[in-house]
């Protein structure tokens, strides 16, 4: 079990690297230059030759990459082209509030998907199971930004609950906070625990199938009481693998969630630097957004590695 | 009405009723749509009435007209997107079970690559550099979309391949060709369509969040994601101009996937097990 582990950690480190190498030819070797991008309209030969220059595109790929990399480790993520600012001085703040906003609805999402998923399992086939798996299945099916505009619509607007907008900014204090990014912690919930309560409840139902749980039934138990203390605990891999894979969605999910309500987080920035041609902000999101997915996949794989009884004895 | 000799269930009914709706008000647009797509009728946010149904847009054209409009860049887009993947998943897909060796093995080590990092991500990447024009647009996200034609595709082969007929084709005598059109691809249909419906709504949702986040499809062009995106302001003045389009894409995509349930479940026997 522990060789396993530890091949996956290594497999995950891998995988970071590989990323990384993807991350900087895509945006280094592809057939549009960077040089001709941004210059646009003004890209005369000449022109372009000295920006190249400039911005060091002459050298070989493979040094630049080097050079790329050794400084990212360090911490160093490079000079914005569209502002001149550090990298990681504009990332910071953006990034404290993309993981502010994803913590939250993490910690909403999960209890509330798994004992969704539970109460929909113990009560099969009701109508609270049917009316659950509806509503899910439809949440599934709609686009993040109609379900962010139409909690806006109601919430904010017909209501005046909320604001419209989460424009928070550092000197925000903590209670406005919460305030202001309600609805968007809302529209992420809604969007992740679709997803995670109908796994909790396959997973809970797939056990309940199992020859142990008919001997629960057969000494008398009650219907709740197989289902949280039998068929649960058994169940819990399967459950902690969808929410960490869930979780990894988050990492998107926000980047729409977070334009719908114009909140100043890492996704907004990516999409504005994309717009920009701004290739080493880019290049900094995309390593971030594509560590924290491959990360938490790491996660979820270990988590069913350590939790899987039969893998505990090396045969 | 029965296809693939099944009946649809009901709400694979309701799903292909809707996607016939799509589809003809797509086709029939410059029929159907009761003013021209860019002519400005009216003052901007005029309210909905029995000329215009769903009001009048930020410049006052109609907003009904440009649903209609944008239903072709929308659908057509994804379609052309995802009969792309189709190809190049399928092709390389079937060549990776049938090669096997170091082909099969860098091609899928190259696919999990791919799979370990978010689409969007990837996306974005690529777009930065090469800028939003449709070919692009359609390149990036159709070779994005094939890693997953592929895995599936290459699995049905795998398995299909080591069926009796195949052997028996092969002891035949017949070649590589025939083998791929006449035994595996027939066989291996009914899951490759519904899976054509899958990568039909996820290229048709990343299209739309690609364009609502102003990276997609660019004006003077329409797709029903930035028609979100040019009326996002609205929604603060309580008018339901954004959440047509917006409603247009989620009930297209309810449609499609209510089909492909539908088919994925009669096909639950397994792939390739079909008579």
């Amino acid at each position: 079990m522990i060789r396993l582990t530890v091949l996956r950690l290594f497999l995950g480190l891998a995988t970071l690297w590989a990323a990384s190498v993807m991350i900087f030819a895509g945006t280094e070797l592809l057939p549009g230059d960077l040089a001709t991008a941004i210059l646009q309209n003004s890209a005369t030969p000449e022109n372009v030759a000295e920006l190249r220059k400039e911005l060091g595109l002459d050298r070989p790929p493979l040094v630049r990459y080097a050079e790329w990399l050794g400084r990212a480790v360090q911490g160093n993520l490079g000079v914005s082209l569209s502002n001149q600012r550090d990298v990681v001085e504009e990332l910071a703040p953006r990034l404290r509030n993309t993981l502010f906003l994803a913590a939250l609805a993490t910690l909403v999402a999960v209890p509330l998907a798994i004992g969704l998923g539970l109460l929909a399992a113990i009560n099969q086939g009701s109508f609270f199971d049917r009316a659950v798996n509806l509503v899910t299945l439809l949440t599934i099916s709609i686009p993040d930004y109609l379900v962010g505009y139409l909690l806006v619509k109601y919430f904010a607007v017909r209501l005046d609950w909320f604001p419209v907008l989460a424009n928070v900014t550092p000197e925000t204090p903590m209670g406005d906070r919460l305030w202001l990014t309600f609805l968007p912690t809302m529209t992420l919930v809604l969007v992740i625990v679709a997803h995670m309560m109908r796994m909790t409840r396959a997973s809970v139902l797939s056990i309940m199938s199992s020859p142990y749980i008919e001997m629960a039934f057969l000494k008398g138990l009650s219907k709740t009481r197989v289902v949280i203390r039998h068929a649960f605990p058994n169940a819990l891999a399967p459950i902690i693998s969808v929410v960490a894979l869930n979780l990894a969605y988050l990492v998107v999910g926000v980047v729409v969630v977070e334009s719908v309500f114009v909140y100043p987080g890492l996704g907004q920035l990516m999409v504005d630097a994309v717009s920009k041609h701004d290739l080493p902000l880019v290049q900094a999101c995309g390593l971030i957004f594509a560590g924290a997915f491959i990360v938490l996949n790491m996660i979820a794989d270990i988590v069913g590695i350590l939790s899987n009884p039969r893998l505990r004895n090396p045969r | 009405m029965r296809i693939f000799g099944h009946r649809p269930s009901w709400p694979a009914m309701i799903g292909l009723l809707i996607i016939a709706v799509f589809l003809i008000a797509a086709i029939a647009a410059p029929l159907l749509a009761p003013f021209p797509e860019a002519d400005v009728v009216g003052d901007a946010w005029a309210d909905a009435d029995a000329t215009y149904w769903m009001g009048l847009d930020n410049l006052g054209r109609d907003i009904f007209s440009r649903l209609l409009y944008g239903a072709r860049m929308s659908i057509g887009l994804s379609l052309v997107i995802t009969i792309l993947s189709f190809t190049i998943g399928i092709i390389t897909g079937f060549t990776a079970a049938i090669a096997k060796g170091w082909v099969d093995t860098l091609l899928s080590r190259l696919v999990d690559l791919i799979l370990s990092m978010p689409t969007l991500i990837f996306a974005f990447v690529v777009l930065s550099v090469l800028g939003t024009d449709l070919p692009v647009l359609i390149v990036t996200l159709a070779l994005l979309d094939s890693v997953k034609v592929f895995r599936l595709a290459r699995a049905l082969a795998m398995n299909i391949g080591a069926l009796e007929y195949v052997e028996v084709a092969k002891v035949r005598g017949e070649g590589l060709w025939w083998i791929i059109t006449r035994e595996i691809l027939p066989n291996a249909m009914a899951p490759l369509i519904a899976e054509f419906g899958l990568r039909f709504t996820f290229a048709f949702l990343f299209v739309a969040a690609l364009s609502f986040l102003g990276l997609g499809v660019q004006p003077p062009a329409a797709d029903w994601g930035s028609m979100v995106r040019d009326y996002r302001d609205v929604i603060a003045l309580d008018l339901p101009a954004p959440l047509y389009p917006a409603g247009a894409i989620a009930l297209l995509t309810i449609g499609v996937n209510f089909v492909v349930d539908w088919m994925l479940s009669i096909h639950a026997r397994g792939f390739g097990e079909r008579a």
